[in-house]
This record gives structure tokens, C-alpha cells and sequence, in this order.
């Protein structure tokens, strides 16, 4: 999975959504927005809610199309959506009326493959994401943790160069919440399959990421990037260390000034 | 599927049941009242009209008076025209209305073609239609079949379009993302995201085509229970008229209740979505 490919580079990305009515302003989202996100590299992009996280995560899929700007993964244009890229949605977007393999067997099933051969690789990654048990259930039957990662599942049955994971931890507990970022973390660190987290938690960006790109607010653009040097394979004892909390309140201070530059 | 996962139904004995003997208790009560009113009261107009036993004599008479009951052959050929007429609206409606109202919901083209026609003709009664359908159609069949279609086809067209509208946009999203092409999405997004709605639909078009069905028959028809109980009213055969009302209402009930029943065989993940809470 995943290790020299998945890379994303945007230059100058503006878009804006049409007011209601005709006399209404276009209402600018991003603006001038670049970045890069390398390959191989658990990305984090972090932002107040609002500022147009999910605008980002749409260009990147490919749902949507920027009014300005070059985005290119891999060097290559984004057309369109693709099973390249994919997004793990905020909201869970598994099918109600299929149960948990079916949704994982219709990414490649929509590709052509045959369900027969399909099933081998679906069930060892669910399996893995131990919810072997759970193959037949329809997902309300799940709790909000399996279903994130039968999502996961679903994403990865189709070997993707990168995934993009628009808050997908959102409305978990406190507990669970904590459990799936172990998960991904585990899950990145065993593959180095490229990602681009987006998260308005500041907790869940330094835990988990290689580089976090914070954003103003809307219309936005990355305005500070943050290495986060912390060791990998990391554990949740990272957060009580010295470099933790100093990185903390380097993207602290990023944050209040992106607010800053927006009230200017 | 796994047996764990099927809700386990028990069936109760409906007579421990609180509901049934309050839903008897109205039946009653209302019969009761019917009786008094007939029978009891000074108002003429109640008077005229044939108290509960009356009718249920007549209606369960081997030797009826004004010729209809459970025993006669002509109460059940009016019976069978009805329900041919309303299941052949019924299922030109499903064949017509639930396409269009997919293609309304998912393709914006279509809604901008059809949606503002349909909101105008929408609101048409079904009675105000039987001059324009005995004149278009050449027999008395079509033209009833026509009038009792076209509630049904609205109400289907309308219930499938709102499905389709209140499938999430992320159900899309993915289906995109992963490769999904409009044949699958077609067929693993739209319906069954619209399923439930569509359900909702049918249960209100066969009520639909019941009470349209009545209106046609009365006007335009030599058979059917619309038919029957004009006919009476004509005749002043009284009891008879009840007799066809309160068919009416058993052959529609039944009808719908057997929508439903289908419905809710079809609709599993729905059932266990409910049966295990969320």
C-alpha cells in the first residue's frame, strides 16, 4: 500500500459557493490556498469548523472542482472522483441496507471484479479491523467505533494511493474516540499509506501527525505549517512530553493569528 | 443472514391486548349511536336511513330483499370489478409513477421538465377528471381505470421523488468515490434509499385508488361497488348502500394492509434497524 505515491500539490485554489440569490455575493471559502501534501506522510490539516475543511476535502476527492488553481496528484490533474482517492466521509457513509461486507465488497464489485473473487481480501481486512463477527450485520447494528472502521474497511479494499479523512472521528465519544486514533495510527504505521486528516482538534493533530497545515478562517488558506517531530510508533504517553506541549502552543499561536488575519 | 440477526416476532393474543378492546369500544360506540340516531331520535333525516341491524340482516340474508348480500353472485362480480379496476390503477401507477419519480428526484434535468406540470395537475380532484377521461377513452374500463390511476400515480410519483431527495449526499459521494457507475448507483443507492418512501407511497395509492375508484364508478360504470351503491341510492335499496360502503372500506383496508405486509418483509435492514435500536 501506498508508499512513494499519493502525493498531493495545490497551487493557488480559490473557490466560493454561489449566494442564494442572484443579488448575493458568491461567498468565498478558500482563497489562494497551497499546499503540499507528500507522499508516504500522514498529513493534518487543522482549522476552526467553518473555514471550509470539507471544501478542501471535496477538491481533493474530486467532487468538486476549484474556480482557480492547480491541484495535481501524483503530477497528474484531478478530474474527477476516483478510487484512488478516498474519502471517509464525517457522517458515516455506509449503506444501511447492505450489510457490512456488501459495503466493503462494492468498491470492487463496481470495478468489475466478481464477488467470489472480491471476498478474500474484504474479509481479511475486516478481520483485522476485528469485525469478522460482524460481516452479516447491518451497520446500525454496530456501535459508532466498528462502523468508522468498517468505513475504513470499505476505503481500503480498494487499494487507495491515499485516503482522505474528513473528521471521520467526529461525534465518537471520548473513549472510542481515542481507541480509532490509535487505530489509524497503527494502521498508518504499519503501511505509510499517504493520508490528509482534517481535524478541528488540536489533540488528535499533534498525536497523530507527520505535519500538521493549519488554515485561517474562511476564505482560507494554509497559513502555518508545524513539523511534529515527535518518535513514531507513538503512544498516548506522547502527549505528557516536553516537545508535545511546546508544539501545542507553537499551533496554538498559529491558530489565534489565523484568526487575527481574518478579522483585519 | 444469520438467525441473530432476525428480530424474533412473538405473537400475542390480541384479545390481552389493551388496544383491541379500545379500538372495539369505538366500533361499538359508534354502532350504538347509529342505532339511537335511527331508531330513537325525532330527526327525520336520521329516520330515513337503515339502522346498523337492518343492514347486517340483509347483508348476511340468504334471501335478501333488495337482491345483494354475502349469498348472491352479483354482490362478489361487483366485488371482482372493483378490485380489478383498483389493482390495475394501482399497478400502472407503481410502473409510471415510481420511475418518473426516481428520474425527478436524481436527475435535475428531469425535475425541471416535469415538476412544475405535476404540481399544477396535482391538485385536479379525481371527480373533476371523468368528463375529460369518458371523452378520451373509447369504453366505460379505461376511462374508470384512467380517473383511479391518476391519484395513485401522483401520490406514487410524489413519495418516491421525496425518497430519492432525502438520501443522504454522502451515499452518492461514496458511491462515486469507489467506482460506482449510474447502473449501481441506480440500483444499490436509489432504491433502496428510497425504498422506504416508495413503501409509504404504496400504502397511500391504494388508499388513493380506493376512494378514486368509488367516484368513476359512480358516473361511469355498470359494475363495481361505486357502481352498487349509486345504484341503490337510485333504486332506494338503503341497506344496500351501507352494504357497499362498508365493502368498500374491508376490500380497501385489506388491500392496504397487504401493501404494508409486503412492505415490511421487504424492508429487513429496516426492521432490524428499529428491532435493535441504533
Amino acid at each position: 500500500m501506498g508508499d512513494t505515491t499519493g502525493e498531493f500539490v495545490g497551487t493557488g485554489l480559490y473557490k466560493s459557493y454561489a449566494g442564494a440569490g442572484a443579488d448575493t455575493p458568491a461567498a468565498p471559502v478558500l482563497a489562494d490556498c497551497s499546499f503540499h501534501f507528500e507522499a508516504g506522510k500522514l498529513n493534518v490539516v487543522m482549522g476552526t469548523s467553518g473555514c471550509g475543511k470539507s471544501t478542501l476535502a471535496y477538491l481533493l476527492a474530486g467532487y468538486q472542482t476549484p474556480d482557480r488553481g492547480t491541484l495535481l496528484i501524483d503530477g497528474e490533474p484531478v478530474t474527477g472522483a476516483g478510487s484512488d482517492r478516498l474519502l471517509v466521509f464525517q457522517e458515516t457513509a455506509l449503506w444501511p441496507w447492505m450489510t457490512v461486507e456488501e459495503n466493503v465488497l462494492f468498491g470492487p464489485v463496481s470495478r468489475g471484479q466478481s464477488r467470489q473473487s472480491a471476498r478474500p481480501k474484504a474479509n481479511a481486512l475486516l478481520d483485522r479491523f476485528g469485525l469478522a463477527d460482524f460481516k452479516d450485520k447491518y451497520p446500525s447494528q454496530l456501535s459508532g467505533g466498528m462502523m468508522r472502521r468498517a468505513e475504513l474497511a470499505q476505503a481500503l479494499v480498494n487499494n487507495p494511493k491515499v485516503m482522505i479523512l474528513d473528521e471521520p472521528f467526529r461525534g465518537l465519544d471520548v473513549m472510542t474516540r481515542e481507541l480509532m486514533q490509535e487505530y489509524y495510527l497503527k494502521l498508518f504505521e504499519d503501511t505509510r499509506l499517504s493520508t490528509v486528516f482534517i481535524t478541528a482538534e488540536l489533540e488528535e493533530a499533534l498525536f497523530l501527525a507527520d505535519r500538521i497545515y493549519i488554515m485561517s478562517d474562511a476564505p482560507s488558506r494554509i497559513v502555518k505549517i508545524i513539523d511534529v517531530d515527535l518518535p513514531r510508533p507513538r503512544e498516548i504517553s506522547c502527549t505528557a512530553t516536553r516537545r508535545y506541549a511546546e508544539l501545542e502552543q507553537e499551533a496554538l499561536t498559529a491558530l489565534y493569528e489565523g484568526r487575527e488575519l481574518e478579522a483585519l | 443472514m444469520a438467525d441473530a440477526t432476525t428480530p424474533t416476532i412473538t405473537r400475542r393474543n390480541p384479545f390481552a391486548n389493551e388496544g383491541f378492546w379500545l379500538a372495539m369500544l369505538g366500533l361499538g360506540s359508534f354502532l350504538l349511536l347509529w342505532y339511537a340516531a335511527v331508531k330513537w331520535t325525532p330527526i327525520q333525516a336520521f329516520n330515513r336511513l337503515p339502522d346498523p341491524l337492518t343492514v347486517v340482516r340483509e347483508w348476511l340474508s340468504p334471501t335478501p330483499s333488495y337482491g345483494i348480500s354475502i349469498f348472491t353472485a352479483d354482490y362478489y362480480v361487483h366485488i371482482l370489478y372493483s378490485t380489478y379496476r383498483a389493482l390495475a390503477a394501482f399497478t400502472l401507477a407503481i410502473l409510471l409513477g415510481v420511475p418518473l419519480g426516481i428520474f425527478m428526484g436524481w436527475k435535475r434535468s428531469v425535475h425541471q421538465y416535469a415538476y412544475s406540470l405535476f404540481s399544477l395537475l396535482r391538485p385536479v380532484p379525481p371527480l373533476a377528471w371523468v368528463p375529460i377521461a369518458i371523452l378520451l377513452f373509447p369504453g366505460v374500463e379505461p376511462a374508470v381505470i384512467f380517473v383511479t390511476f391518476l391519484v395513485a400515480f401522483f401520490a406514487m410519483t410524489m413519495n418516491t421523488y421525496v425518497g430519492v431527495k432525502a438520501i443522504p449526499e454522502d451515499y452518492f459521494r461514496a458511491s462515486a468515490c469507489l467506482g460506482g457507475t449510474n447502473t449501481d448507483i441506480l440500483w444499490d443507492v436509489i432504491i433502496p434509499g428510497a425504498m422506504p418512501s416508495i413503501f409509504t407511497g404504496l400504502q397511500i395509492a391504494m388508499g388513493a385508488a380506493w376512494f378514486s375508484l368509488a367516484a368513476g364508478e359512480m358516473i361511469a360504470a355498470q359494475y363495481g361497488l361505486g357502481f352498487l351503491i349509486w345504484e341503490s341510492y337510485n333504486l332506494i335499496q338503503y341497506p344496500t348502500i351501507i352494504i357497499g360502503m362498508a365493502t368498500l372500506g374491508l376490500v380497501g383496508y385489506l388491500s392496504s394492509a397487504a401493501v404494508r405486509m409486503v412492505g415490511n418483509r421487504l424492508m429487513a435492514w429496516r426492521e432490524q434497524r428499529l428491532g435493535t435500536g441504533g
